[in-house]
């Protein structure tokens, strides 16, 4: 594909130049790599570790001498994990479920429909209102903190999950709605008007037509808001984990846990921190592509 | 990326409906009543229906039936809303049905958003020109307090480095190894870009624990260090630190966290614009002899400018409004407090909605400019068609 080149590249820069031999030349970039690699790995590993760790052992000495009893059965153990999901861990996963689920589904359909209006529909003040969506996506979710909290507490549904639900929809509506409205918008139009020629409602050619085809995009926002939702801590903190404690999800507490740091809650820590983290991993492996195209057509946001 | 659809003019195909020319639109009150209602409609079924059922903010409630009531009410509910909506503007006459139609479909998402975030920025204004329990005016005593005192001006400088030390070094790291990636076979690139880019998935307060293990501490003489690094610093024959403590190093620590999981981001993005740049001018600047470094700092970085600025920007926003990694780490102690971790502890701690308030704004003020960038770009983009 590349025939021209004069002579052989020692190291490629090239959009093709991936599928390069290894050779001596690229020892220096290969222990580049490799200590990069190790500099993102080391910090997971220790709590990974750790985690599987006697009690005993992960308060008296560092993670890394678990390797020198690699083969002993008797030093690794799950009792960990067991007396995380009893002290709270389980109840707090099955809150950050029922936060996240519903803070996932809800802002997608109000979204969806609200971007193919913007998409294909002519209504005053469209690009106004467009152009505002692109300004909310900035700022900052702390800007409404204050005045929610406030009307949630006078009418004593903070604590609550529906709470937690519409204000992630809130939060989640700007990207949402400016993902979507640029996908469906790049649809062909002779699509839609062909199907209008046929008699189709605009209903119609958003529920049979449209929200098929865009498929890809919902798929790409679901994953950063299901990543976003689950992985929050200060809209579970404000609007949840204040008021009704029995309702804490995940992170929050994880955070009360690494409050008590040193105080006998050491050994609970790295399993705790991975029950948290398993859900969001697995969905990272599986949906990573739809992640990926999310971060890159989201990249404006804030 | 944003291709601008033309605007279907045609709203009523139904046969026998006569044709509505654009321009003749009806913008009279009754049709913004109209639009307005049906805006309205969506929010406030779904805001009754959670809250006035008393179930569900039971916390003893099955969450599952909990789970399964807002699935159904807040997707399919929400969905057969529309569904009906919509079926109720066609009964009305043709113009003021095509007037109202694009209000049923994006009126939900504007008032939410008009609750959620418009009004909220509104108030919190408001409530930063007020005193501490909001009710007398102080006009802008509470800006004057955060550029004045010491306990503020911390966490502003603190901020500052933050978002001037995080979005470079994530830069500048996510272009090196997307850069070095590259070179890799295809299976070996894959694997390395995972793994930079896995802290993305997780948790500002995960990766915080996962750092704490990093940074733990003991005095000397009371046990082994389990903290990787005073593991280290004691092999070699020196005293533990107390990382978390160290006046103003202390705040770079932190900042190691979000570096950490940002990279992956900085270096997804990058490595997609490098994989862009054009075969042929690469190969043009070889055959003119340029070496890789050459190629790198006068093809590669100029030609993916526009990318490095987004990436750069996107998480300057982030790395200015964190808030989770300092209140768990240090809660903001030892001269490590940033301006959202302030905000929210002048809020819940200390109760003073002023002041709070005010630093909300502050931490909104920064990102105007780059909100006005982005309209205005989108503008042009739209422009452009």
């Amino acid at each position: 594909m590349t025939a021209v080149t004069e002579k052989p590249r020692a190291v490629a820069l090239t959009p093709n130049g991936s599928q390069q031999p290894f050779t001596v030349g690229k020892f220096p970039v290969y222990l580049a790599i490799l200590l990069i690699a190790l500099a993102w790995v080391i910090p997971a590993l220790g709590i990974l570790v750790n985690s599987f760790r006697d009690p005993q052992a992960i308060q008296t000495s560092g993670w890394w001498t678990a390797f020198g009893d690699l083969f002993d059965a008797s030093a690794w153990t799950l009792q960990n994990y067991s007396t995380v999901l009893d002290q709270g861990f389980a109840n707090a996963f099955a809150n950050s479920l029922a936060v996240t689920i519903p803070a996932v589904a809800i802002p997608i359909t109000v979204a969806a429909f609200a971007a193919y209006a913007f998409a294909w529909m002519e209504f005053p003040g469209r690009s106004l209102m467009f152009a505002a969506v692109v300004g909310l996506m900035v700022v900052p979710l702390q800007m409404a903190l204050i005045p929610i909290l406030r009307i949630y507490t006078t009418f004593d549904i903070s604590g609550s999950f529906p709470g937690l639900w519409l204000a992630h929809t809130g939060f989640g509506l700007p990207l949402a709605v400016y993902l979507l409205r640029n996908y469906m918008g790049s649809l062909p139009s002779s699509l839609i008007e062909s199907a209008q020629i046929d008699g189709a409602s605009h209903f119609t050619i958003f529920t049979k037509l449209i929200l098929p085809l865009s498929m890809p995009v919902l798929a790409a926002f679901a994953t950063l808001q299901f990543l976003w939702v689950w992985n929050d801590y200060l809209v579970a903190l404000v609007f949840l984990g204040v008021a009704s404690p029995q309702n804490a999800v995940l992170t929050v507490e994880l955070a009360n846990l690494q409050g008590q740091f040193g105080e006998g809650a050491l050994n609970l820590l790295p399993a705790a921190a991975f029950v948290s983290m398993v859900l969001p991993l697995v969905v990272f492996f599986l949906l990573q592509r739809y992640f990926v195209r999310g971060l890159t057509a989201g990249s404006v946001k804030g | 990326m944003t291709a601008t659809p033309p605007v279907l003019r045609d709203e009523e195909q139904k046969a026998g409906k006569p044709h509505e020319e654009p321009g003749s639109r009806d913008n009279s009150i009754q049709i913004w009543l109209l639009r307005l209602v049906s805006a309205l409609i969506v929010p406030a079924v779904l805001i009754a229906f959670f809250f006035t059922f008393e179930f569900l903010q039971d916390p003893q409630i099955n969450k599952v039936v909990q789970v399964a009531v807002a699935i159904i009410v807040g997707v399919g509910g929400v969905w057969l809303l529309y569904w009906a909506l919509d079926r109720l503007v066609y009964a009305l006459p043709a113009r003021a049905g095509t007037g109202v139609r694009p209000f049923v479909f994006a009126g939900p998402a504007l008032m939410i958003l008009g609750f959620y975030l418009v009004y909220p920025t509104i108030d919190t204004f408001i409530t930063s020109l007020r005193n501490a329990r909001g009710d007398e005016f102080v006009g802008l005593d509470n800006y004057v307090r955060i550029f004045t005192e010491s306990q503020y001006l911390v966490s502003l400088r603190n901020s500052v480095v933050w978002a001037l030390v995080v979005p470079i070094v994530c830069v500048v790291v996510g272009l090196a190894v997307a850069t070095l990636a590259d070179m890799l076979p295809r299976k070996a690139e894959n694997a390395f870009k995972s793994l930079i880019f896995l802290p993305m998935a997780v948790s500002f307060v995960g990766a915080s624990v996962v750092f704490a293990f990093i940074y733990s501490f003991r005095v000397e003489g009371f046990g082994d260090q389990i903290g990787l690094l005073n593991a280290i610093v004691t092999a070699f024959g020196g005293s533990p630190v107390d990382w978390l403590r160290v006046p103003l190093w202390n705040n770079l620590f932190l900042m190691v966290i979000l570096i950490w999981i940002q990279t992956g981001f900085a270096m997804v993005i990058l490595s997609a614009a490098i994989k862009g740049v054009p075969d042929d001018i690469v190969e043009a600047a070889r055959i003119d002899g340029a070496n890789d470094w050459q190629v790198f700092r006068r093809i590669t970085v100029p030609t993916i400018a526009s990318t490095i600025v987004v990436v750069w920007t996107t998480i300057l926003i982030t790395t200015w409004k964190v808030y989770d990694i300092v209140a768990v780490m240090t809660g903001g102690n030892d001269g490590t407090s940033v301006v959202a971790e302030k905000m929210v502890s002048e809020f819940f701690t200390f109760r003073n909605n002023g002041v709070g308030a005010a630093l909300a704004v502050v931490l909104l003020i920064v990102v105007l400019p780059i909100l006005v960038i982005n309209i205005k770009r989108f503008r042009e983009q739209e422009a452009v068609r």
